[in-house]
């Protein structure tokens, strides 16, 4: 399915998250991944991007670095997952201890504050895109399409705990999967 | 006494990296519970603030505990109280993704991944939601968020870095008058 995905360089992995982690603002991050992974180098296909995103949420750890750790684990093993955590990390690591050095400055000056909430409400409109293209491409087949609008009204609209949902929803979804590959076969 | 709050750092977070199902939300209340009133590194007032900085800052928003370190014990804080909140969820991950991976193309586990994706799918628009309910969104950021997202679908290579200074401007300007 993606040849090249044996030949990702390193650099490029580390260079690739260490870019995500450093300029994505308010919680757009997988979405940006999404671009670089998927979109733009096609390391991976949507269904390998999406399951792992799943598995992800559901282990404890927060879902991006867990997500950079599932992808340096496929494209590189080990040291895959090493630069594509290390990557991810170190640009907020630093950033997160500057801000909070300037924090007393930046208090007085109130347009910092709304720049960096319209950057941050743009980068929702990346994770949104990514969204939209999971659901369109889950539309053409009715099951999918009915367990993602499923996932997404008990844990978005009803505010569901997280995990008990996934639970709960995974077997169906997964027993039709099953169910249909083996009818297709 | 310096290394006793390193340790402290470690007993606190690296439980904390276990049990954070769903991610940094879930543990939120803990933390500032065991900083706050447990160990006293911070007053209630400061984690708020550095609660706000760390969501400001890029990166996943538990990147509220290397603040947390860095407040009680500078650098070398920052450091072990990072690696001991990502190390072990990181580590418990990487075996399951690799076991994960090992079986990729068996026919169960095509299965799973196939039954698993619109799970992946429904939770990122679900999350769209809740990271607008936590920020108390209004108007303007559903426009900008919905203008960013009709722009990459029709342009899906253009760099974001460029919506992102662009919503940045149009909350400068506008915000005031909203």
């Amino acid at each position: 399915m993606t040849p090249t995905r044996d030949h990702v360089p390193l650099a490029s992995l580390f260079l690739v998250f260490f870019r995500v982690g450093l300029f994505s603002f308010g919680g757009g991050l997988s979405g940006w991944i999404y671009r670089e992974v998927v979109t733009l180098r096609g390391w991976m296909n949507d269904d390998d991007f999406f399951s792992g995103l799943a598995l992800s949420q559901i282990l404890p750890g927060a879902n991006v670095t867990n997500l950079s750790v599932y992808i340096g684990q496929r494209l590189r093993g080990p040291v895959g997952a090493v630069c594509a955590l290390t990557g991810l990390v170190i640009g907020p690591f630093f950033a997160v201890i500057a801000l909070a050095t300037a924090y007393a400055q930046i208090a007085t000056m109130p347009w910092i504050q709304d720049a960096m909430s319209g950057a941050a409400a743009a980068a929702i409109g990346l994770l949104l895109i990514v969204a939209l293209k999971g659901a369109y491409g889950a539309s053409r087949k009715l099951v999918p399409f009915l367990i993602l609008m499923t996932t997404f009204v008990a844990v978005g609209l009803l505010q569901w705990p997280l995990v008990p949902v996934v639970l709960g929803l995974a077997p169906v979804s997964i027993a039709f999967a099953w169910w249909k590959a083996s009818s297709d076969a | 006494m310096r290394e006793n709050v390193l340790w402290s750092l470690i007993a606190v977070f690296v439980p904390f990296s276990l049990v954070s199902i769903g991610g940094g939300p879930s543990i939120f209340a803990g933390i500032q519970h065991q900083s706050v009133e447990v160990h006293r590194w911070v007053t209630a007032r400061e984690f708020v603030d550095l609660f706000a900085i760390a969501r400001a800052a890029p990166g996943p928003g538990s990147m509220l505990v290397t603040l947390l370190g860095w407040k009680v014990a500078g650098w070398t804080g920052a450091i072990v109280a990072t690696l001991a909140l990502f190390i072990p969820s990181s580590l418990l991950c990487y075996g399951v993704t690799k076991m994960w991976n090992h079986y990729r193309g068996r026919h169960w586990h095509t299965a799973l991944e196939a039954g698993l994706a619109p799970i992946g799918a429904g939770l990122i628009l679900a999350g769209v939601f809740a990271v607008f309910r936590i920020a108390g969104a209004g108007i303007l950021s559903w426009a900008v968020a919905g203008i960013a997202a009709a722009v990459l679908g029709w342009r899906p290579t253009l760099n974001p870095l460029i919506l992102l200074a662009a919503g940045a401007v149009a909350f400068a300007i506008l915000h005031d008058g909203l």
